[in-house]
C-alpha cells in the first residue's frame, strides 16, 4: 500500500469534497431531525435527480441544473406545508416519484445518456468530482454554514415550537423555506459523494449518534459534525482503496458508528440503574422484608427490584 | 416540590415592569370582533378589555371559543371582523409580540434532538434579539432569572426530556418569562397537574402578578386559580356570554 491517494488530483477533490458534505449535511439535518421530517432530504434529493438529467440531457453542468431543481422542490414543499390543502405527506410522496420518473424519463431522452449512467450520482463515486464541482461546493457550503451561523437560534426555535415560534413574530414561513433550500443546496454539495438516494442518511445518522450521546441541542450538533466529517472522509478513503462506490461506503460506516452509540448508550444506562439500585440499598433483607422471597440452594434470594439478593449479615451478594 | 419553593424563595425582586403606563389602560381590547381561522369565525361579536394588572380567566365548555380568543391576541388565529388592538395597535400592525408571552398547553417541551432547559428558555429571549445579534451578558441573566422565577435553577442543563410532566410546564412558563412580557397568556396551566403543583403554580402567578404582570388565562377549572384571578369571563357558543369581576359569581 505504497500509493499515497493524495498524490492523485481526483482524490484531493473527493476528499476535498467529504470533508464539505460530513460538516454540512449533519449541521443541515439536526433541524429536519428536531421538526420530524428526516426523509425531507430524501425528497429533494429524488427532485434533484431530475435536474441531473436536466443537465446531460441539455449538455449543462448537472451539478447546476441540480441545484435550481432542487431549490425549486425544497420551496414547492414549504409552501405546500403552509398553504396546500393536499397533505405535505402526499406532496412529499409526489416529489419521491415525480422526482425519479422525470430523471429517467429525461436520461433515457438524451442521446448519451441511459438509466445505466444515473448509478455514479445515485450511490457516489469517488472519480466524479470535477474542478468546477469543487468550487460550486465551497461556495454553497461557505453559504449554508454562514446562514446556519447567524440563524442557529432561530431555526431552533421554529424546529423546537413553531406555534410559539409564530406567537413570538417570528417569520415562521420565512425560517421553514430557507432551511428547506439550505436542505436542497446540501444535497447538491453531497451529489458527487454520497450520492442523491442516500444524502439522507448523512443529514440524518450523525444526529442519531449525537441523540445517543449528548444530552442538549448543542452536544448533539457537535457531535453530529465530527462523526459527518469522520465517516465521509474515511468512507471516501476506503472507497478508495476497496474500489466500492463511496456513498454506500460512507453510509454504511455511519450506520456502524450510530450502532456502537445506540449499544454504548443502552449500557451506559443499565450502569447508571444498576448503581442507582446498589446506593438505594439502606435495607437489610430478611422474612417479612416486604421482597419476593426465592429458595436458592441452601438460602434464600429476596426479590429487589428486578434483582436477586442473597443476605448475609447486613449486607447481600448479588445472584 | 421544595426546588419550586426554593426557586420562588430566591427569585428576583422586581418592582412594577411598567410604571410609566397608566395603571388600566387597556393592553388587549375586542370590539365586536370576529376571530377564526381561514374564513370561519369561531368567535363572533366578542367585546373584551384586558386592563393592565388584571387578571382574567376565560372560562367555557369546549369548541365555546375561549382558545380562538387568545390565539386571535397571539397572531395564530385571524381577526375577520371588527377590531382586535393590542397595546392600542390593530392586531394586524401590531410588531412587539415579546410584549405577549405565551404559555401553550403541552405536557412536553422539545422535538426529537435533546435539548436542555436553558436552551429552551432561550429561546423565549429571541423575540427580543434583532436577528444578527449576539447573546449579550443581559440576555443570559434574563434567562437565568426566568429559570429561577420557575424553580428550576438546579436543572438549567438537564435535558428537557428527563424532567416531569410538572417541571417541563415550568420551562413553558420560563420561555415566556425570558422576553420580559407584559401580559402572559396562558392556556390551561392547571390541567392534569397535581394539588401540590397547583398551589405551587398559584404562587408563582401571584409573584408575577406583584411584579406587574397581567395575565389572561384560559381554564376549565376556576376553583385552583381562585386567590390570584381578579375576574372571571365565560365564552360559549363562540360569544362572551358573562363578565364577573368576583371568581365567586361564576357557576
Amino acid at each position: 500500500m505504497n500509493v499515497l491517494i493524495l498524490d492523485y488530483p481526483f482524490m484531493q477533490r473527493a476528499l476535498l469534497a467529504a470533508l464539505l458534505v460530513g460538516v454540512t449535511a449533519p449541521a443541515v439535518g439536526i433541524y429536519l431531525v428536531q421538526r420530524r421530517l428526516a426523509l425531507i432530504g430524501d425528497g429533494i434529493g429524488h427532485v434533484a435527480l431530475t435536474g441531473v438529467a436536466l443537465g446531460v440531457l441539455t449538455g449543462r453542468a448537472p451539478v447546476l441544473t441540480a441545484l435550481v431543481l432542487a431549490v425549486a422542490g425544497a420551496t414547492a414543499i414549504e409552501l405546500i406545508r403552509a398553504y396546500g390543502r393536499a397533505s405535505a405527506d402526499i406532496a412529499l410522496a409526489v416529489m419521491f416519484y415525480g422526482g425519479i420518473a422525470g430523471g429517467v424519463l429525461l436520461i433515457g431522452l438524451s442521446p448519451t445518456g441511459t438509466p445505466a449512467n444515473l448509478s455514479a450520482y445515485l450511490f457516489g463515486a469517488i472519480t466524479t468530482t470535477s474542478d468546477q464541482d469543487v468550487w460550486v461546493f465551497a461556495a454553497l457550503s461557505v453559504a449554508v454554514l454562514g446562514l446556519m451561523a447567524v440563524l442557529a437560534p432561530r431555526l431552533f426555535a421554529v424546529s423546537n415550537d413553531e406555534e410559539y415560534a409564530r406567537a413570538s413574530g417570528m417569520n415562521v414561513l420565512a425560517l421553514n423555506t430557507l432551511l428547506a433550500v439550505l436542505t436542497a443546496a446540501t444535497v447538491v454539495i453531497s451529489m458527487r459523494i454520497v450520492g442523491l438516494l442516500l444524502i439522507s442518511a448523512l443529514m440524518i445518522i450523525p444526529n442519531a449518534v449525537g441523540q445517543a450521546v449528548a444530552g442538549s441541542f448543542r452536544g448533539t450538533l457537535l457531535t453530529a459534525i465530527v462523526v459527518g466529517v469522520g465517516v465521509s472522509v474515511a468512507g471516501t478513503t476506503v472507497s478508495f482503496y476497496a474500489d466500492t462506490p463511496s456513498g454506500a461506503t460512507i453510509v454504511l460506516l455511519a450506520i456502524g458508528v450510530f450502532l456502537v452509540a445506540a449499544a454504548g448508550g443502552a449500557a451506559r444506562t443499565a450502569v447508571h440503574q444498576r448503581r442507582r439500585h446498589v446506593r438505594a440499598h439502606d435495607h437489610e433483607h430478611g422474612p417479612g422484608c416486604g421482597h419476593e422471597a426465592l429458595v436458592h440452594g441452601d438460602h434464600v434470594d429476596y426479590v429487589h427490584d428486578g434483582f436477586r439478593h442473597a443476605p448475609h449479615g447486613a449486607d447481600y451478594d448479588e445472584h | 416540590m421544595t426546588g419550586f419553593l426554593g426557586g420562588l424563595l430566591t427569585g428576583r425582586e422586581k418592582g412594577h415592569r411598567h410604571a410609566d403606563a397608566p395603571p388600566d389602560a387597556p393592553v388587549v381590547a375586542l370590539r365586536h370582533a370576529d376571530v377564526g381561522y381561514g374564513d370561519r369565525a369561531v368567535l363572533t361579536g366578542a367585546d373584551f378589555t384586558l386592563r393592565r394588572g388584571e387578571v382574567v380567566a376565560l372560562v367555557g365548555p369546549n369548541g365555546a371559543g375561549k382558545t380562538t380568543l387568545v390565539r386571535g391576541v397571539l397572531g395564530l388565529a385571524r381577526v375577520l371582523g371588527g377590531d382586535v388592538e393590542l397595546f392600542g395597535v390593530p392586531a394586524d400592525r401590531f410588531k412587539e409580540r415579546w410584549r405577549i408571552g405565551y404559555v401553550p398547553q403541552r405536557n412536553s417541551v422539545g422535538g426529537a434532538v435533546p435539548s436542555t432547559v436553558e436552551e429552551v428558555v432561550g429561546s423565549g429571549r429571541l423575540a427580543r434579539r434583532p436577528v444578527l445579534s449576539r447573546t449579550s451578558a443581559h440576555d443570559r441573566e434574563v434567562v437565568d432569572d426566568a429559570i429561577t422565577t420557575v424553580g428550576l435553577a438546579d436543572r438549567r442543563r438537564a435535558p428537557v426530556a428527563t424532567l416531569s410532566g410538572g417541571q417541563q410546564r415550568r420551562v413553558l412558563i420560563a420561555r415566556a418569562l425570558a422576553s420580559e412580557p407584559e401580559v402572559l397568556v396562558m392556556d390551561e396551566p392547571t390541567a392534569g397537574v397535581d394539588a401540590a403543583s397547583q398551589a405551587s403554580l398559584v404562587r408563582t402567578l401571584q409573584r408575577l402578578v406583584a411584579q406587574g404582570l397581567t395575565l389572561l388565562i384560559v381554564t376549565h377549572e376556576v376553583a385552583p386559580l381562585a386567590d390570584v384571578l381578579t375576574r372571571v369571563v365565560v365564552v360559549e357558543d363562540g360569544r362572551i356570554a358573562r363578565d364577573s369581576r368576583r371568581p365567586g359569581g361564576v357557576p
